[in-house]
């Protein structure tokens, strides 16, 4: 799951890592209002407007802007607020700015990069900083991956202070600045581990003139497996425009989807399944509209909802139901595929492919329902005909 | 043979009085394994389907001499549950829960790593199965039949579509694995193929992969240097987008690693014979033999 850089900010304060003194706004007035506030608070004409999309690369996009004063800061939040920004992270489609964070502006003299993550090869928590702050930190590991420092935490013991101390004299600190770097970072994993994070990144972390070590910018992500541990924190941070409505509701029928490009709706069993059902389909000259994982119990209605969600999509010119029923029933699965077609009047071509528990029960409530259903034996047959289908 | 379970096996299921554990409990006895014991806090005593239950697992192994366990304790219990099973020195735990926070399996897998009685296979995994002797897990074991082949795989359903298209063409498995879709887990491919190597009665193997991470790599840098029976592989996850989570919570293409493309090459780079489409795993593994 992901949040805002400044409820991410807000959580840092929280465990006390600093950051810019900032105010998140909804609106232009309220841009203005936080911009006077923050220049009267530090005797600083210089503040920072960010667009608070969630997505990466927003400064080269035209969502961050540095100004003097609180006119230019008005200025800034008009142009951003309401506007479509598009990343490398957010898809051609863009993303529109609801939400503005003003903050103070600082003297920067230098800026680092550090961040925290699940290591899958260590199977730890991983600590990587490196001296090349502000820039694509994907970029520096392809070009100069000598200039990214890592150290793991051992679970059993904990951040061990030689660690630190390893990335702190790597990053060529100050005595001064490794002293607040330290607590910075022995607070950050702490913060990571108790609030379930799989992100915590600090992309420029900076160091000013007066040797203070702040984090500029602030990006988290949460581990969702753990989202009952943090119910009311994580739903209160939750910003449902930032995420695809289909993708929300299905989730909340504990379907797992996720919105493609292409024509052709898929329904299975299983993620490794659905992947490749999305594959075969490809395979055979289609285009995937979805992935849509069922999961192991799926009921009766679960299958309605599913056919529901997928037919939101007016590019879906198909659908290819696919299912190998190991606990998950086949006759389920057909009177579900029946009473959703009956339901929701299909337009579209339907293949069904159904294999396991139950197929001949299933099969047959399939042919016996007069319904325009075509079956399939296999996988492949099934893609082969719903592509064939699906261009009319 | 086979690998890791077979007719000596003595399960014990950890959450066999909810209304899943229950369920697959009665599924694993028809098939015929040899259930052994429950074990759910607090409900020490009872008895269900025939099969006694007890408090903790130290009992469990002391009364019944349990080797085996399978785990349908939800998400929020299940890390403790594997731990108790460590605790007890069970030498195999099937972890079959959805879901369970990342952070845990870290303590977890530090606490697997420190000692040599336990491995654990999963979470978020099928199960493991040798046809006609031992089936702990979800699987149907219908679709299975008992010969010469392994089976490996980070994903479930597709471990079924592998084993009925085998056995659709008379060609039997010795065991079939699934190791789990998740981003730390407690068995790789490489440990699950080092054991298909020693096993004599294992000829060949399908592997099945998907997106995220690295284990497939990793498998393949293995198969090169030391495997010495044929495989068959595929890769699911070729269309997928990068950055979006499909289904597993480890797999997902992100900072341009884990791509199926990448996966492929490695393998076929190491001899691996990669199936076009997942409907070709069985002919693929057949045109091997």
């Amino acid at each position: 799951m992901n949040i805002h850089e400044y409820q991410a900010k807000e959580l840092y304060r929280q465990h006390g890592i600093p950051v810019p003194k900032g105010i998140a706004c909804m609106s232009v007035e309220e841009a203005t209002q936080a911009a006077e506030k923050l220049i009267k608070e530090t005797g600083n004409q210089v503040v920072v407007v960010k667009a608070q999309i969630h997505a990466g690369g927003r400064g080269k996009a035209g969502g961050v802007k540095v100004v003097k004063g609180a006119d230019a800061a008005t200025k800034a939040a008009r142009e951003i607020l309401g506007k479509k920004l598009v990343t490398h992270q957010t898809g051609p489609d863009g993303k529109v700015v609801q939400r503005l964070l003003v903050e103070q502006g600082l003297p920067i003299k230098n800026e680092l990069y550090l961040a925290l993550v699940v290591d899958r090869d260590s199977r730890r928590i991983a600590i990587m900083a490196s001296t090349e702050g502000g820039m694509d930190i994907e970029e520096v590991a392809a070009k100069t991956p000598e200039k990214i420092r890592t150290v793991t935490i051992d679970p059993a013991v904990g951040l061990q202070g030689y660690q630190i101390r390893q990335l702190a004299f790597g990053l060529g600190l100050t005595a001064q600045e490794q002293k607040h770097f330290s607590k910075l970072l022995d607070r950050l994993a702490r913060l990571f581990e108790q609030e379930d994070c799989s992100i915590a990144e600090i992309n420029p972390l900076i160091l000013t003139e007066d040797e203070q070590v702040i984090a500029l910018d602030a990006k988290v992500n949460f581990d969702s497996n753990a989202e009952f541990r943090h119910r009311e924190l994580w739903s209160s941070l939750r910003d449902l425009s930032e995420e695809a409505p289909t993708e929300t509701e299905a989730k909340e029928a504990d379907l797992s989807f996720i919105q493609l490009d292409g024509n052709i709706g898929c329904l299975v069993n299983g993620a490794g399944l659905a992947m490749a059902t999305m594959d075969t389909i490809k395979h055979y000259g289609g285009e995937p509209a979805n992935f849509l994982d069922v999961g192991g119990g799926a009921s009766q209605e679960a299958v309605t909802k599913a056919f529901r969600i997928i037919l939101q999509s007016e590019a879906v010119e198909g659908i290819f139901v696919n299912i190998f029923g190991g606990i998950m029933r086949c006759d389920t699965i057909a009177k579900g595929v029946v009473a959703a077609t009956r339901e929701l009047g299909l337009k579209v071509p339907l293949v069904v492919r159904l294999e396991g528990t139950k197929v001949e029960e299933g099969r047959k409530i399939l042919d016996e329902s007069g319904l325009a259903i075509t079956s399939a034996a296999t996988m492949a047959e099934g893609a082969q005909k719903i592509v064939e289908l699906a261009k009319g | 043979m086979s690998i890791l379970v077979d007719k000596n096996t003595r399960l014990v299921v950890q959450g066999m009085t909810g209304s899943v554990g229950q369920f697959h409990t009665d599924q694993m006895i028809a098939y015929g394994t040899n259930v052994v014991a429950g074990c759910t806090p607090g409900k020490g005593g009872q008895s269900l389907m025939g099969v006694p239950v007890f408090d903790t697992m130290r009992e469990v192994v002391r009364e019944t001499g349990a080797n085996a366990s399978c785990i349908f304790v939800p998400p929020p219990f299940a890390a403790d549950a594997i731990l108790e099973a460590v605790d007890a020195e069970i030498p195999l735990v099937v972890c079959i829960t959805e879901g369970i926070p990342v952070m845990d399996m870290i303590k977890v897998r530090r606490v697997l790593d420190s000692q040599e009685t336990t491995r654990l296979i999963g979470p978020n995994c099928p199960g493991v199965i040798t046809p006609d002797q031992c089936k702990i897990g979800i699987m149907p074991g219908h679709v299975h039949m008992p010969g010469r082949i392994g089976v490996v795989s980070r994903s479930g359903t597709l471990t079924y579509e592998a084993v009925g298209q085998l056995t659709a063409l008379g060609i039997g498995q010795s065991t079939a694995v699934g190791i789990g879709g998740d981003p730390i887990n407690g068995t790789d491919f490489v440990d699950v193929l080092k054991l298909f190597n020693d096993d004599p009665d294992t000829d060949g193997v399908i592997l099945i992969g998907e997106i995220g991470g690295n284990a497939e790599e990793q498998a393949a840098a293995w198969i090169k240097e030391s495997f010495n029976k044929p495989v068959a592989g595929f890769i699911a996850g070729r269309t997928a987008p990068p950055g979006k989570r499909m289904g597993h919570a480890g797999a997902i293409i992100s900072g341009g690693k884990g791509t199926a493309d990448a996966k492929i090459a490695a393998l076929e780079d190491a001899g691996v014979k990669v199936a076009p489409t997942p409907s070709d795993m069985g002919i693929t593994l057949k045109s091997l033999l």
